[in-house]
């Protein structure tokens, strides 16, 4: 059985000896030194550092080690099957890792001479107008960091939109289903706007009716995941459109669960006017546990002209920065964008075509098909809102039933998967699902993983109805058994830092 | 018999594309049999019957305008091939900073962010099997914490100029004030974001104008517009320009008499050898942390920090995943997890202290990587070296005829002005002629701060070399010369 590396490594500060040195930096030059002097006679007295920072003190050998070993104690995707729903975290293809690291892109200035740049700002230019026709958008921005980011921007346009038809005072609101993503309302809030949730209707879409009672003048626009946080494909998409802009509104597509639907429909055929793209999840960056990711965003032709700068542009020769945008709104960060995760995107949409993506999506929609099925049968857990419906690209299952009938829940469920050597589907969300176990294969598992996942899940209902224990107590075969998650933001114990430790220690 | 091995080869070759185009390598489940076995599994004739709740209309009915699929090699051959049109540093010295900067990235850094288990991980929200990323992100927080004299950083922000925003609003928030005073001496893009993130949160940008002699903060015009109206105040060190700014234990006293808060953003090579921001009590700091073993990457990814005082009712306000130590449930064993979850859009939703998720973790472990190889004594040399190579930069341009090298009588730190007045040449036309002897010269200012005349930004680092420096220098006075 999986068991997983458990080094009980120390923390960095507790290791290494005083004196020893991991790094050197290049030497300053004799002359240098003869003519510039000693530093701290440029540095006023009330300026200079008194005493060191307490970082640790390490050979090289040592934090090649300590990494290594903390490394030895993670999981990705290159371990096995990471299933959860709305993150799609599918294989990184490590011919882009390699692109990305070399020289001709780690070495690049952003405020390089643009004649120095050329190619670079080709690359970025082309993966604008492919985004923009896998989205069926206008124009692409590739500014935003990540798909939070996207969203900030997409209510930033939102706002903008607004304001420019002097009816920001009124269209104070914004839509979003009860099945949303929690980054669609805070995204909303951070723009300046208030939340309106609609409920789903049995189905698990947007209830049509709510929707209508929903919207009025003060209605600044409809952020709407699709397919959504189901897995379900939100079938009264032109009605919604319909409804939203005959009010004014406007349509915000959160792109994370476009996977489903690469090459076989766009959002922006479907009426969505702005659109971000988590190329992370659907483009195949790896997600770094937590980042560098990136969010680019479509808009429609009325809203490029609210998109930050600068725009790069091509006059048949050559590409340019363009600042000169009046109606900009601004810049969400320094720079252009995380260029080193969308040159692996470039790379990304250049190995698979227009064929290959479409293969991604309809595999990944065949695999979540699959996956449902084989789960749905398992003795207590359902597939709420349609059990027979086809799912779209991740599938949620309810332990509603194992968890009346044996005390386990999904979460008891999702540490005990770990055990398996197979990381946990996201649990808890959409928040309409009791016990919610949100699944998502994506397109590059191949069939025997994902009948070991289903078998793993089958034997854990087993285990909770013949010996609920081992799962209650469960994961027995990580790095360390189950935490106290509370703890750590207790008040009396919270420690964000060594410093902190130290501090309560 | 060779005909008979070329006959082979072709076969094989044959085969390959045939088996690329029926399975594709990152698509297991493409092969044709497997895609059938699963239906049947299933239930469905066809894959296009699980698309058919599309309604008809929104059916792509032809191909997009993608290109044609590439092998990997054809892949690497064409983006390798566009990407020679570049010319980096080093293929030419680079005097660049202004909010990315080259630095060496040492090898050890590269080869653990590429530590796979690392690399491919999600947000570790299971943390029993995630600990390896908990812990070195809990150690990066920390160690930001050691440089700035804080006490809590979080986990990391998209950048510097992001991380002020979020500043913005938590001190809006913290204060219930709406008014934050930035220098006139600020770089134009974190300024521009600023706005973005301030403006729907109703906060009001005021800049405070600067000593035309030193370029620090005036505090005349900081008193006249500092007021109970103000949630924070905001400065750089180094600022914008490259000098220190000296008079932080003024404008921290005077900002916490008014009941605002203290926001110091900062570059953190600079704190192996200057007073760190804790030690001029500020609330908050941000700053850029991709010198810290990050490639500069054409400007992205770059690394926000975050950090402030442990303060129960500041932590709670702040933005951003923030990674805490606890243990096991049974008491027995020390681990690290995502700590106060309940500030965030998962569970708050409209509520939440931002909307951020994905942000730059991968970074903030180069960071803590990069931190721990140069440890306490590597960060003062380092911060040594750049402070020598900048100021010996500026001892050889400020000699040159017409030149002024810095514009401003202050301590410069890797960055500083130089001014072409006396020279007339244009900022833009002097660089064209450096770039076409190898060259690349600084940051135009001329349209960013037009009242410091033809001035630009100029960066040397310990990447620099005393030969690079002095090639500038002698080109710089061969250009004039030959005027």
């Amino acid at each position: 059985m999986f068991k997983q590396a458990n080094w009980n490594e120390r923390l960095i500060f507790s290791l290494g000896r005083k004196g020893r040195r991991g790094h050197v930096s290049p030497k300053v030059e004799e002359k240098i030194k003869r003519i510039v002097g000693d530093v701290n006679l440029l540095i006023p007295e009330n300026m200079q550092r008194k005493s060191q920072p307490k970082l640790p003190e390490l050979s090289e050998v040592e934090v090649v080690r300590h990494f290594t070993r903390l490394s030895q104690m993670n999981y990705g995707v290159d371990s096995g099957l990471y299933p959860l729903g709305s993150c799609t975290m599918k294989y990184n293809p490590k011919i882009n890792e390699l692109l990305a690291n070399l020289p001709a892109i780690n070495m690049v200035h952003p405020y390089q001479d643009e004649g120095t740049v050329q190619g670079i700002l080709g690359i970025l230019y082309k993966l604008e107008r492919w985004l923009a026709e896998i989205t069926g958008t206008h124009e692409v921005c590739l500014q935003p960091a990540a798909g939070a980011h996207g969203e900030f921007l997409g209510t930033s346009l939102m706002r903008a939109y607004h304001k420019l038809n002097g009816e920001i005072e009124k269209r104070r609101e914004i839509i979003v289903p009860d099945s949303a993503h929690g980054t669609n309302p805070a995204s909303a809030a951070m723009a300046g706007f208030n939340v309106v949730v609609v409920p789903s209707d049995e189905d698990g879409c947007v209830s049509i009716e709510a929707l209508k009672a929903a919207v009025s003048e003060c209605t600044a626009g409809l952020m709407l995941t699709n397919p959504n946080t189901l897995g379900i494909f939100e079938k009264n998409i032109e009605e919604i459109a319909r409804i939203v802009h005959e009010a004014g509104g406007l349509l915000y597509y959160d792109g994370a669960n476009l996977n489903a639907i690469l090459g076989k429909a766009r959002p922006g055929d479907m009426g969505f006017d702005v659109a971000h793209m988590n190329i992370h999840k659907t483009f195949g960056t790896p997600h770094g546990g937590g980042g560098p990711g990136a969010g680019p965003v479509g808009v429609s032709e009325e809203l490029a002209k609210f998109l930050p700068v600068p725009r790069i542009v091509f006059d048949g020769e050559r590409y340019h920065l363009d600042y000169d945008r009046p109606h900009s709104i601004g810049k969400m960060r320094s720079f252009y964008g995380n260029v080193a995760v969308l040159l692996k995107a470039y790379a990304y949409i250049l190995s698979l075509g227009f064929e290959g993506l479409k293969e991604v999506a309809e595999v990944s929609v065949l695999n979540a098909n699959y996956l449902a099925k084989k789960l749905k049968e398992i003795n207590g857990l359902t597939l709420p809102y349609g059990s027979e419906k086809p799912r779209k690209h991740e599938c949620v299952l309810s332990a509603r039933h194992l968890k009346s009938e044996t005390g386990i829940s999904a979460l008891n469920i999702a540490k005990r998967l770990l055990d398996y050597g197979l990381h946990a589907p996201t649990i808890y969300f959409p928040l309409i699902v009791d016990e919610a176990l949100m699944i998502e294969p994506t397109e590059t598992f191949e069939k025997e993983e994902l009948d070991r996942f289903a078998e793993a899940m089958r034997k854990i209902c087993e285990e909770a109805y013949t010996n609920p224990e081992a799962v209650l107590k469960a994961p027995h075969n990580t790095a360390v058994s189950r935490l106290n998650e509370v703890k750590a933001s207790h008040p009396r114990n919270m420690a964000l830092s060594w410093r902190m430790y130290r501090k309560k220690k | 018999m060779k005909k008979l091995k070329v006959s082979a080869d072709l076969v094989l070759i044959l085969t390959v594309n045939l088996l690329i185009k029926r399975s594709h390598p990152y698509i297991p489940n493409s092969l044709p049999e497997i895609k059938k076995e699963m239906m049947q599994e299933i239930g469905t004739e066809s894959i296009d019957e699980l698309y058919a709740d599309i309604p008809k209309k929104y059916h792509l009915r032809k191909p997009l305008n993608l290109p044609e699929a590439l092998s990997e090699f054809e892949v690497k051959k064409q983006v390798e091939g566009l990407l020679s049109k570049n010319k980096t540093c080093s293929d030419m010295p680079v005097f660049l900073g202004a909010g990315c900067w080259p630095h060496y990235v040492p090898a050890v850094v590269k080869e653990i962010v590429q530590r796979s288990e690392l690399l491919t991980s999600y947000t570790p929200y299971q943390p029993e099997i995630s600990q390896g990323m908990l812990q070195a992100l809990f150690e990066y927080q920390s160690m930001i914490c050691e440089l700035t004299g804080m006490e809590v950083a979080n986990c990391s922000l998209y950048d510097w100029a992001s991380a002020l925003g979020e500043a913005s609003r938590m001190a809006a928030r913290l204060t219930r004030r709406n008014e934050i005073l930035v220098p006139k001496i600020v770089h134009p893009e974190r300024l521009a974001t600023l706005q973005v993130y301030a403006e729907p949160a109703g906060i009001i940008i005021k800049q405070v104008a600067y000593n035309k002699e030193t370029g620090q903060i005036s505090l005349d015009d900081f008193r006249n517009k500092i007021s109970d109206k103000t949630a924070a105040v905001y400065i750089e060190n180094p600022s914008y320009l490259g000098f220190v700014e000296t008079q932080v234990d003024e404008i921290s006293r005077e900002a916490h008499a008014h009941g605002a808060l203290f926001i110091v953003g900062i570059d953190p090579t600079s704190l192996g050898i200057l007073k760190p921001p804790g030690d001029y009590d500020a609330d908050i700091v941000v700053g850029e942390a991709q010198p810290l073993g990050n490639a500069m990457n054409f400007g992205g990814p770059l690394l926000g920090i975050f950090a402030c005082r442990d303060d129960l009712k500041v932590i709670r306000q702040m933005p951003g995943r923030i990674i805490g130590m606890t243990t096991t449930l049974d008491g027995n064993r020390q681990g690290f997890c995502m700590a106060l979850q309940t500030r965030e859009q998962h569970i708050r939703r409209e509520k939440a202290t931002s909307n951020v998720c994905t942000n730059e973790a991968l970074c903030a472990v180069a960071s803590a990587v990069y931190m721990a190889l140069l440890g306490p004594e590597g960060l003062r040399e380092l911060g040594e070296t750049i402070m020598r190579k900048a100021n010996y930069a500026i001892h050889l341009l400020s000699k040159i005829d017409g030149v002024e090298a810095p514009v401003f009588k202050s301590t410069h730190f890797k960055e500083f002005t130089v001014n072409f007045d006396g020279t007339g040449l244009s900022v833009k036309d002097l660089h064209k002629k450096l770039l076409e002897r190898g060259i690349h010269g600084g940051k135009d200012l001329s349209n960013e701060f037009p009242e410091l005349g033809k001035t630009a930004l100029y960066c040397v680092t310990e990447i620099h070399s005393e030969e690079e420096i002095e090639r500038l220098a002698t080109v710089l006075e061969e250009i004039l010369v030959r005027r």
